[in-house]
């Protein structure tokens, strides 16, 4: 498996698919067999999760929109998006 | 929302059996030994309602199975309608019968995800398993196309006296058809399965052995490889949540509409299924009386009612305590809590090696 770097376009593998259900209370991630519940912040990164944008750039992007600080914003990230590529929810492109 | 004082969740999976017909004969098929006939089976029209029923109430993952889902020859028109009333969908084939341009129009129509079992790594012995002569290479020539096309790919394994020692060599098999999913289950002991008990139990060893077989190879193949394993109960000391709980997460409806809280439960004297042909899926989930009857504790007795793993394992498995003790309202006696645990012992200690029952 490659590492995730600031370049990586990081996007959902066919099979993947992120979804909003009110009737499941939200956004959930649904891969074969399985079903996540994403909260707030994950439906956030995962929606941008598209394989065209960098790691920097979705970075850049939560930073602003939250007004938040970007080293906990790229940790955040980057915890999420490895342990998700881990799962094979995840391509890190 | 509440029945019988039990919080009622939406439920997030369907398993539609679409057809019990099946050109394999596996002796550990859960099916029941009672298969539903080809002039029983829902029509088109009416499994694409019970998919838009399904997505209505909050369902999102639908498993197309059986039998074989592939026997009917409108499973594109199925997938279709699944996939457009926002549900993901599973196939799950035994692969024989699906050539290269159908497993296409099936990805077309929308399958998200294709599972497909595989009985051993040895041709000879799976197609002995599944009682198919040549099964084992229609398996190997479908995962193929199943990769090319860019499906993600699961690999099931049944795991079984006759296949326990070749886990290892089942993994790499799935390994080299592509698969990103491997699921080890051991033998749930149900339907044919059960019919089979003394022909398919691996001994306690074997089971210990496979148990620790699978850690090494889950962290072995960490992150190149998602595998899930169903553990071998009638070993355990502590009892399964069968399907998460009884009417809490999923729903099963057979070829002929019957609703069923799991795939099994019909072998439970007394329980009234309701069918989607009389009624809507939400109106079953709420009000049908099979699926009132072990939601949430209060129909628990002891051990179970001042158990604290109740709201946890549920009791583990109505069907197994029917099957077992004769009373689906015991404990489950795979539960070292339960009083006929040790009949359990007996029985896993009964093996035989005799011909198969194939499922037919």
């Amino acid at each position: 498996m490659s590492a995730l770097t600031p370049s990586s376009k990081p996007r959902l593998p066919r099979g993947v698919r992120l979804v909003h259900n009110e009737a499941q209370g939200g956004w959930v991630l649904l891969a074969p067999e399985r079903v996540f519940k994403a909260d707030q912040i994950a439906a956030e990164i995962l929606r941008r999760c598209t394989g065209e944008v960098t790691l920097d750039e979705i970075v850049d992007d939560l930073a602003k929109t939250f007004n938040a600080p970007r080293d906990r914003i790229r940790n955040d990230v980057s915890v999420l998006i490895n342990g998700l590529a881990e799962k094979k929810l995840l391509e890190l492109g | 929302m509440s029945t019988n004082g039990a919080t009622l969740n939406a439920p997030l999976g369907l398993l539609a059996e679409l057809t019990h017909r099946c050109p394999l004969g596996c002796p550990y098929c859960s099916n029941p030994l009672a298969l539903d006939q080809r002039e029983a089976e829902l029509d088109t029209a009416a499994w694409a309602r019970v998919m838009r029923e399904a997505a209505g109430l909050g369902v999102l993952q639908v498993h197309l199975s059986g039998g074989e889902p592939a026997a009917r020859r409108d499973l594109e028109q199925i997938a279709k309608a699944a996939r457009s009333a926002g549900l993901y969908c599973n196939l799950i084939t035994s692969a024989v019968g699906i050539t290269a341009q159908r497993m296409e129009a099936l990805a077309d129509a929308g399958i998200d995800h294709v599972q497909i079992s595989i009985q051993d790594s040895e041709p000879q012995s799976a197609d002995h398993i599944a009682g198919y002569k040549g099964a084992s290479g229609r398996k190997r020539a479908l995962a193929a196309e199943v990769v090319k096309l860019g499906l993600p790919l699961t690999i099931n394994m049944v795991v079984h006296r006759a296949n326990i020692s070749r886990i290892g060599a089942m993994v790499d098999l799935a390994l080299s058809l592509g698969a990103s999913r491997i699921e080890i289950a051991h033998v749930q002991y149900y339907g044919w399965a059960l019919k089979n008990r003394a022909a398919l139990m691996p001994s306690r060893e074997q089971v210990e052995q496979a148990v620790k077989e699978v850690e090494a190879l889950r962290e072995q193949h960490c992150g190149r490889i998602v595998i899930d394993a169903v553990v071998p109960d009638y070993y355990a000391r502590f009892p399964k949540p069968c399907v998460g709980g009884w009417g809490r997460r999923s729903l099963n409806v057979t070829p002929a509409g019957r609703v069923l809280p799991c795939h099994a439960a019909e072998v439970i004297p007394g329980l009234e299924f309701w069918n989607v042909r009389e009624h809507s899926l939400a109106d079953i989930w709420r009000n049908s009386p099979a699926f009132s009857a072990f939601r949430g504790t209060e129909w628990m007795a002891e051990p179970c009612r001042s158990c604290a793993m109740k709201e946890k394992d549920f009791g583990g498995c109505r069907c197994q305590a029917f099957l077992l003790t004769g009373d689906a309202r015991n404990a489950d006696p795979i539960c070292h809590l339960a009083p006929q645990h040790a009949h359990v012992a007996e029985l896993a200690a009964m093996q035989i090696d005799t011909a198969y029952h194939y499922r037919r």
